[in-house]
């Protein structure tokens, strides 16, 4: 399947000229209202200036982008019905429907996404998404010229899912700041359905948008997303049938639970761009971790398949390196740090450690983000422990709530902390952030707190970053993958284990690699 | 001091109560640790500096903390409780929007509380030593004891999954339709749970003070007197002792009423009941300064406003307070 992804990405984004064949997707039937439940609270509903899971999934109902991708990374015509990259790989051409309208009636023209890119690049917290855009030409109404100050193939997955929401430009271009634009808690889109009501941290009501621009869908009238206090009651509201799709479903226990469940399916599928990866990070300013071999210790200090099998109850996959399984850009190839207690405590010696009169080398403290019992605190837990065998005293630092935790990491005021990050599709996006040195920005979490600096990997990096040539661009990653995994700036432990539960009733469910992130335009009732 | 006077008083000090309820919270919720930039940051998934910047510059988080409490207090005495950081709406429309359900699920409480505690008091205290008496006692020292958010979680287990009577959470459900009885009735159904959570801990208390003060009211003399002179039980129970014996629950339901409206923070949150104290919950966990202030300095004027009725009660009530003897 891996194989096929980067095959069918190479052929539809480089290639490109040509429109993908359409989402192949059953015939569904019309009516029916969509009941989502989610422990996430939204801001307000416009993804151009807000990321993540909870303006996302309504955002993506709303808005509509230029791009849509199917379950094997394929690139699929949306707003734009055809695209092509210039062969110097400086400037993509997007070609727009004509029949596209926003939910106001007002057309769609180029000028709105020339508008929609200016305002992601200024004001989305993902930089690198649009940075080497220099202009988006608009030659016509319905063509997009975007060019680049150099190549930049990972425009095409920033133009999908979430990323690049196409915002109507005689709303939000009156001036006002569009972070706290007005418009934004009652967004006007063109998506398949129109906002109708918004109860911050309470539910989202979305309607059928009946002039959508692709004939005869969506097929639903209805979506509400209904917001839960914690996992328990979402997995309980499931488990009764009040709620028909919990996406992001994480708890094991109630992964395992659900699945007994025989009028539901439980799947893993549908967040494969996502990427959500479980780590323990090391501040490699610290005077024991800025060891190499330290860090290595460590990753051998543990084992893996306890946590997954143990702690999650075989619900999580391990992860190996940066880039999550399941995209394009992962590298099976790496060290894998199975536990071997013997060559853990051998490369402290090495390293001049030597265990003390208590048996201790050194201490070192350890953070984890609160709130998530079974991915953070569970496995701090188990490491405390686990690491005292080689010699390490652990001292468990709790955080009365995130942005404690998030001041502490941030600051690089810690010494390991365990830490959750999403790869974002393409790695551009959210992978390099992590690990480029002119990245190490004090007081920013999910820059690279942990102040890693390898000139190599920068070089890597950024040559893949502009390789138009995927066979190419995947090697540089994987190579890039390897020696991060050597140098341990973190060491990663497991893919977060997002599953979607949702009614068997349900036709068409949405398992692209943006999951329900993406339109739900062909999700109907049997 | 008549009622007009009272009142005008009650308004003197509340203003100034305020106020020093204004800068007190907001300097407490400038000590304690966490940027709101950072976790608005973390919500949008990472920023770099000069978006943190702009972030604090857009929410005045730059200034100097007395210039932000000056900009907060003249804001405030002007009816502007400022912009949420977290929701990116008006403090003023996220409260009002919820302040509804907050009154609703307190009053509600309270109102089972007063009128079951009292009559459970009132039956006990008729047979101190029999069964009905020691059962009150029994419900009274459980539901003191029991922390609220245990109680809430016991009846959910209950009621809501093993006999699912009554829905898990929420104030109604979205899905059924929006007309008015439907939605009145469904509200009704959602709140059973919550307020009988938040109305045990109160209503063990009543009972018990009802029950003592109706054993001490039964054994005085004018009640012997009226029982001489053949007045029926019935007669004497309702209108020459429990008349007296209810004025220490008024008082303590009034001085009470502050901490009921705590209580709902709890119950909201066990819940999800969209009131003020999920919002509160919600608030304090993002940092959103302006909300929390918004929603402290609400329950203060809520908290406030009863103790006035209480007094105004309380002079309704007991004649002698009335007539200044």
């Amino acid at each position: 399947m891996r194989k096929f992804g980067v095959l069918a990405l190479t052929a539809t984004i480089l290639a490109g000229t040509l429109a993908a064949t359409p989402l192949q997707a059953e015939e569904g039937k019309p009516g029916g209202t969509l009941v989502i439940g989610t422990t996430q609270k939204a801001r307000h509903l416009n993804p151009a200036v807000q990321s993540g899971i909870a303006t996302a999934v309504p955002g993506t109902q709303i808005f509509a982008t230029p791009l849509r991708f199917d379950a094997d990374w394929n690139a699929q015509p949306y707003l734009a019905e055809s695209w092509s990259t210039s062969d110097d790989g400086m400037s993509i051409t997007l070609n727009l429907r004509k029949n596209a309208k926003f939910h106001d009636g007002k057309p769609i023209t180029s000028e709105d996404v020339a508008f929609s890119v200016e305002t992601v690049k200024a004001n989305h917290p993902f930089k690198t998404m649009f940075e080497p855009v220099s202009s988006v030409e608009t030659p016509d109404p319905h063509t997009a010229i975007l060019k680049f100050t150099k190549s930049h193939p990972a425009a095409y997955l920033a133009m999908s899912g979430a990323l690049l929401p196409i915002i109507p430009k005689h709303i939000y271009g009156d001036g006002q700041d569009p972070k706290s634009h007005p418009a934004n808690s009652a967004p006007v889109g063109s998506g398949p359905f129109k906002f109708k009501e918004f109860k911050p941290g309470q539910y989202i009501v979305l309607e059928k948008n009946p002039d959508y621009f692709i004939e005869g869908k969506p097929y639903l009238d209805k979506i509400i997303i209904k917001n839960y206090k914690d996992p328990t009651s979402l997995a309980l509201a499931t488990d009764k049938g009040e709620v028909t799709l919990y996406p992001f479903l994480a708890p094991t226990k109630d992964i395992a639970r659900l699945k007994k469940n025989d009028e539901l399916v439980v799947t893993s599928d549908g967040y494969a761009a996502v990427g959500p990866l479980n780590w323990l990070a090391f501040n490699t300013q610290n005077q024991y971790l800025k060891d190499k071999r330290v860090r290595q210790a460590i990753a051998y200090g543990f084992d893996r398949n306890f946590i997954i099998n143990a702690l999650h109850g075989g619900q999580s996959q391990p992860a190996t390196g940066p880039v999550a399984p399941g995209s394009p850009f992962y590298a099976p190839d790496v060290e894998k740090y199975d536990l071997d207690l013997d060559k853990a405590n051998s490369l402290l010696d090495e390293a001049g450690f030597k265990r003390g009169a208590d048996d201790m080398r050194f201490k070192l403290s350890l953070d984890y983000i609160p709130g998530s019992a079974e991915q953070q605190k569970g496995i701090a837990e188990y490491l405390k422990p686990q690491l005292k065998k080689i010699g390490i005293d652990v001292e468990l630092r709790a955080s009365p709530d995130f942005p404690t935790w998030a001041k502490r990491v941030g600051g690089h005021e810690f010494d390991m902390s365990m830490d959750i990050v999403f790869n974002w599709a393409d790695p551009v996006i959210g992978v390099h952030r992590t690990y480029l040195c002119s990245n190490i920005r004090k007081g920013v979490i999910w820059s690279n707190t942990q102040s890693y600096c390898n000139k190599d990997v920068d070089a890597l990096l950024e040559k893949a970053g502009g390789e138009q040539d995927q066979a190419k661009r995947i090697a540089l990653y994987q190579e890039a993958q390897k020696i991060i995994v050597d140098d341990a700036p973190q060491t990663f432990i497991n893919v977060l284990p997002y599953h979607t539960a949702y009614s068997k009733k349900l036709g068409n469910p949405p398992l692209s690699i943006w999951g329900t992130m993406a339109p739900l335009d062909e999700v109907y009732f049997k | 001091m008549n009622i007009f006077m009272l009142v005008v008083r009650r308004f003197l000090h509340a203003f100034l109560l305020i106020l020093a309820v204004l800068v007190l919270n907001f300097l407490l919720i400038h000590i304690a640790p966490g940027d709101p930039a950072e976790v608005i940051a973390g919500e949008m998934g990472g920023a770099t500096e000069e978006m943190l910047a702009d972030i604090r510059k857009s929410y005045g988080l730059d200034q100097p903390v007395y210039v932000q409490l000056a900009t907060y207090l003249g804001k405030t005495l002007t009816g502007d409780l400022g912009q949420s950081f977290f929701y990116n709406a008006p403090v003023l429309d996220l409260v009002l929007d919820r302040v509804g359900a907050t009154i609703l699920l307190v009053v509600t409480a309270l109102i089972f509380a007063i009128v079951v505690g009292t009559l459970l008091g009132v039956l006990a205290s008729h047979n101190p030593k029999g069964i009905v008496s020691g059962l009150v006692t029994l419900v009274s020292v459980v539901g003191y004891s029991a922390p609220i958010f245990w109680t809430g979680m016991l009846l959910v287990i209950m009621f809501a999954w093993l006999v699912p009577v009554f829905p898990i959470s929420g104030m109604f459900d979205i899905t059924l339709s929006d007309d008015f009885w439907t939605r009145t009735i469904d509200i009704a159904h959602h709140l059973v749970l919550p307020a009988l959570t938040l109305g045990i801990v109160y209503l063990a208390q009543y009972a018990r003070l009802a029950r003592a003060s109706m054993l001490e009211i039964l054994g005085s003399d004018y009640i012997r007197t009226a029982r001489s002179k053949g007045v029926s039980e019935l007669s004497i129970y309702t209108r020459h002792a429990l008349r007296n014996a209810i004025l220490p629950v008024v008082t303590i339901a009034g001085l009470q009423f502050g901490s009921v409206v705590s209580g709902a923070v709890l119950v909201e949150t066990v819940f999800s009941w969209p009131g003020l104290g999920t919002l509160a919950f919600d608030s304090l966990l993002a940092r959103d300064f302006p909300t929390i202030l918004g929603i402290l300095f609400f329950s203060s004027l809520l908290v406030i406003v009863a103790n006035l009725v209480t007094d105004v009660v309380y002079r309704i009530v007991d004649p002698r307070i009335r007539t200044g003897n």
